[in-house]
């Protein structure tokens, strides 16, 4: 008896148009049609998707959480960036 | 690298929980939580799925075919609920075949409730009102909880639950309101499941060794006692509302609790059913084993026609 177990997939769905497909979790599947089939019963039993990506888990790179505060530290410290930290005169609007 | 000592780790982890900010499968997290929550997580996830027995038990013998769509489209959840479960379980290092060997050896634990056999169509009606209930009032905090795929997980759970409460109760109002029979029925039903569905929230307090700890890492935000008080509060009008009676002659409310004071319930019996004597719990297992072995072929025909395809698709 083969105990080849399914790899993992992790799941994106668009619920509607103009959104964009948002991460729901993660199945397994034999191959990626078979993740898609099953996805559909798992993750849209309520109409929430219309369209649906799946993507072998192990495919995934990700950034360090331990690094993180290095990693991101170059946005923290350019708040510059945001409009709010602007002065805006009293009397100017549309800006 | 990180070079700081566990205690330190500790200390962090600790204040992200303080200030809740949730935890998500890299990060890192002291070995305590992350058992506890393979624990709890896969406990749950069986319980979702040996849960689907006693309902399944009546698909065939639902009184309509609307009933019948109703009660199969509830039980397909509680099998979306094993998966999305499994999945964050996955999420800490889950083995989740070893997780279902654990279950079919009788080394895994799941909810008591479902060692209870469904005798009567009523007893649709009360599981859903009762148990489904039950459900809900333990998941709605786990929302909450500080492990980010748990907590998500719960969110999809909880909004699904409230259908099969539903259901339930619509089944049991219908029968109380029915002939002396049904009514007879629906209240023989709520008899044999209002004892179990309240062991459903756990021991005691005193009698929860691991709790504190699983509320100070944010894994629980209410204790087993509150939940369980709650629940009774909540249902106590939802029986009187239907005309059936609470089989509890100590049920009274205490004006200066704001509460309802209830009877004492039979742990020895709860003991019992979690050391697997129960009424169901061989034929659970029983069903649940031989649905792996029976299933293999279509997992194995699954592998073999991906195999396919994929030889296919390379030759193209
Ligand atoms: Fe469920
Ligand atoms: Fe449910």
């Amino acid at each position: 008896m083969s105990s080849k177990e399914w790899p993992l997939w992790e799941i994106f769905i668009r619920s509607k148009q103009g959104l964009s497909h948002k991460h729901v979790g993660s199945l397994r599947a034999a191959d990626a049609q078979m993740a898609i089939d099953n996805a559909r019963d798992v993750y849209t039993r309520r109409s929430e998707g219309i369209s649906i990506w799946v993507i072998e888990s192990k495919l995934v790179t990700a950034s360090d959480p331990d690094e993180s505060a290095e990693f991101f530290e170059p946005s923290e410290s350019k708040i510059y960036r945001h409009p709010t930290f602007y002065n805006v005169p009293d009397g100017i609007s549309h800006m | 690298m990180s070079t700081k000592n566990i205690e330190e780790l500790e200390r962090e982890f600790q204040a992200k929980i303080d200030a809740d900010i949730k935890i998500e499968p890299n990060d890192w997290m002291p070995e305590g939580y992350r058992k506890t929550l393979m624990r709890q997580i896969s406990q749950h996830a069986h319980s979702e799925i040996v849960g689907m027995l006693p309902e399944g038990n009546w698909i065939t013998r639902a009184p309509s075919l609307k009933r019948k769509a109703v009660l199969l489209a509830k039980v397909q959840d509680e099998a979306g609920h094993g998966l999305y479960l499994y999945s964050a379980a996955e999420t800490l290092g889950l083995d989740r075949e070893k997780s279902i060997d654990d279950l079919h050896s009788g080394k895994a634990k799941y909810s008591s409730i479902f060692n209870y056999p469904t005798l009567t169509w009523a007893d649709m009606g009360t599981i859903g009102w009762l148990v489904d209930g039950a459900a809900i009032m333990n998941q709605v905090p786990l929302c909450r909880c500080s492990y980010g795929p748990y907590a998500r997980a719960m969110v999809r759970v909880c909004k699904e639950e409230s259908f099969h409460q539903r259901q339930g109760f619509e089944i049991v109002s219908l029968l109380a309101n029915g002939t002396a029979e049904q009514k007879q029925m629906a209240q023989d039903s709520l008899n044999r499941f209002w004892w179990p569905a309240l062991m459903m929230f756990g021991p005691n307090d005193d009698n929860s060794p691991n709790s504190a700890q699983s509320i100070k890492w944010k894994i629980k935000r209410s204790s087993n006692d509150e939940l369980r008080q709650q629940f009774i509060d909540v249902t106590v009008t939802q029986a009187e509302m239907v005309g059936l009676t609470i089989p509890d002659k100590d049920l009274k409310w205490n004006e200066a609790r704001g509460s309802y004071d209830f009877g004492t319930i039979n742990w020895e019996e709860f003991n019992q059913v979690i050391q697997g004597n129960g009424p169901c719990n061989k034929e659970r297992i029983d069903a649940r084993r031989n649905a792996k072995e029976n299933g293999a072929w279509v997992r194995e025909a699954a592998n073999a026609f991906a195999e396919k395809r994929k030889k296919k698709e390379l030759t193209h």
